[in-house]
């Protein structure tokens, strides 16, 4: 199984730039002062690269523009300073090889399950027949045969998610970019779809960006957690190298607990926390 | 797999078992405040409120006008005015509508009239509309479809410009240009919006209507009225009152009927 192998082809701390994935070069984002407020800086040069299919998640506490970052990445927020280069090419606005799952779900709400994962695939002109196939295949990758012709306010939140998960997969993106996708979820719905999403992942490598403010989380499921600091600067980047597949035993191992602990101390004790 | 699905199949059905008798339990309770309605109307004609008719006497006079083929007559006459009116009125309010919600140009220019007709009622507008365009068919149509016009375009314009930025961003990572965007999502998320203003723009039609046919008309329900008026005819007037209100309910429901099927999708109380 490929479940078992490291992360991505380079798993490193530091991948050299020219390999990777996705690279952030000196990324900034500062929003200008509106109504006789003071500019806020969302951003402040972010350096990171991230390598082919391997899963990175970021944590930081609220508002240290740990969003922003995957919104910069996704080319729907223009960065101030800086850029973004995706196969060595810059960002400039959103692009089919790079799927987003937002917090909220986005689901189109006048659409079933199957409409909503055929959209993308019905901008792309993909013809009906494989449009068909491809949406069936990525609604039963993510468990929601009996539901394609739901529509999305008869699901649960957890369904929603696996729907737009599945929307994102059908387009058939290289890079996932995921923002807080389990934010409103409960806690045991959360762990699931965890699970749910590694497996997933597991079957279909893709190169994730996942942004959380769950450092159980965000050790459970990343190669490499960037711990994110504000205003809009990386703290640290940990290697997690918790073996893979991971497990409720990987969950309740010692060695989950000791990396676990350390990235809780470096988002929760930061100098000149505000909060 | 079965873990996640069993239990979250649960609201699918709750949702269809709550909504089926709270139908059937709404149309009785209708069928109730209707016949308390009526059952109230003939207690105060009986007590011998002054000129009050009853339920019985307005039914005759509407057995007899509906016999003679004054009232059809009548009917068809404001049906018609409120219908082409109407239709002239949202026809132009949904593109406006749009172009508002999406193009800042458009809402620079179309805004302040919007706003500043919509402080003036179309009643007001009828002395000029008559003097102007005379006392044909064509005032009476402009300005039932200036009524029409003005709810709706609000309406429309607050669905473009209300709809959540999360989809759109959604449909552009997902590849969509402006027009698609324009077309799958701005379209279809706004039309529930859409349909509300037509059903204010479809009562304002009304209400313009017989304001209209109350100052120059040959024929219709407010013109019959006025003549009732003059002969102190209050059955007739009664006649020409519920005639209004059914055939304003129906067009209503007709309309509500619509914006089940374009906007199931939303969430109901």
């Amino acid at each position: 199984m490929n479940g078992t192998r490291p992360d991505g082809a380079r798993t490193g701390k530091a991948a050299p730039p020219d390999a990777a994935k996705i690279e952030f070069r000196a990324v900034g984002k500062v929003y200008p002062a509106a109504g006789g407020g003071t500019a806020v800086t969302a951003l402040g040069g972010v350096d990171l690269g991230i390598a082919d299919e391997e899963f990175v998640t970021v944590v930081g506490p609220s508002g240290c523009g740990k969003s922003t970052l995957l919104g910069v990445a996704a080319g729907l927020v223009p960065p101030t300073s800086g850029e973004v280069l995706v196969d060595g090419r810059p960002v400039t606005g959103p692009g089919p090889e790079r799927g987003v799952i937002f917090q909220q779900y986005a689901l189109f709400p006048w659409l079933t399950v199957r409409g909503n994962v055929e959209f993308g695939l019905k901008v792309a002109g993909v013809p009906r027949r494989e449009r068909r196939a491809r949406a069936e295949h990525f609604i039963g990758l993510v468990g929601l045969g009996d539901f394609a012709d739901a529509h999305p306010r008869t699901l649960s939140g957890g369904m929603r998610q696996r729907c737009a998960l599945a929307r994102a997969y059908a387009a058939e993106p290289r890079i996932l970019l995921m923002d807080e996708p389990f934010g409103a979820l409960d806690a045991l719905t959360r762990v699931r779809m965890q699970d749910r999403l590694l497996d997933i992942w597991g079957r279909e490598r893709r190169t994730v960006l996942f942004i959380t403010h769950d450092v159980d989380e965000a050790v459970y499921l990343g190669g490499r957690v960037v711990v994110m600091a504000s205003p809009g600067r990386v703290q640290e980047v940990v290697d997690v190298g918790l073996p893979r597949p991971r497990t409720e035993e990987v969950r309740l191992s010692p060695e989950f607990a000791e990396i676990r602990n350390r990235i809780w101390h470096a988002v929760y004790h930061q100098e000149g926390n505000t909060t | 797999m079965g873990t996640v699905t069993a239990p979250a199949a649960q609201p699918v059905r709750e949702a269809r078992r709550r909504r089926v008798p709270s139908r059937a339990r709404g149309l009785g309770l209708n069928l109730v405040a209707l016949l308390l309605g009526i059952g109230l109307w003939a207690l105060l004609a009986g007590l011998g409120v002054q000129g009050l008719p009853g339920p019985v006497r307005v039914a005759h006079r509407a057995a007899e006008v509906l016999g003679d083929g004054t009232l059809e007559g009548d009917a068809l006459a404001s049906l018609r005015r409120v219908l082409l009116g109407f239709a002239l009125g949202t026809a132009l309010a949904v593109p406006a509508g749009f172009l508002m919600g999406w193009y800042g140009v458009a809402r620079g220019l179309l805004e302040p009239w919007v706003q500043f007709f919509r402080t003036i009622p179309p009643l007001a507008i009828i002395p000029l509309a008559i003097v102007v365009l005379g006392i044909g068919e064509t005032p009476k149509i402009l300005v039932i479809a200036l009524g029409a016009f003005l709810s709706c375009v609000i309406s429309t314009f607050q669905g473009v410009i209300g709809v959540d930025p999360t989809l759109v961003n959604a449909a552009r990572v997902l590849g969509a240009g402006d027009r698609v965007i324009f077309t799958r999502v701005v379209v279809p998320a706004s039309t529930p919006f859409i349909v509300v203003g037509m059903r204010i723009g479809l009562g304002s039609a009304w209400a313009t209507l017989v304001a209209a046919e109350l100052i120059a008309a040959q024929q219709g329900l407010g013109f019959r009225m006025q003549q009732a008026q003059v002969y102190y005819d209050l059955p007739t007037i009664f006649v020409g009152l519920i005639t209004i209100g059914v055939l304003g309910l129906l067009m209503d429901r007709l309309l509500l009927l619509a914006e089940r099927r374009l906007g199931g999708w939303q969430d109901r109380r």
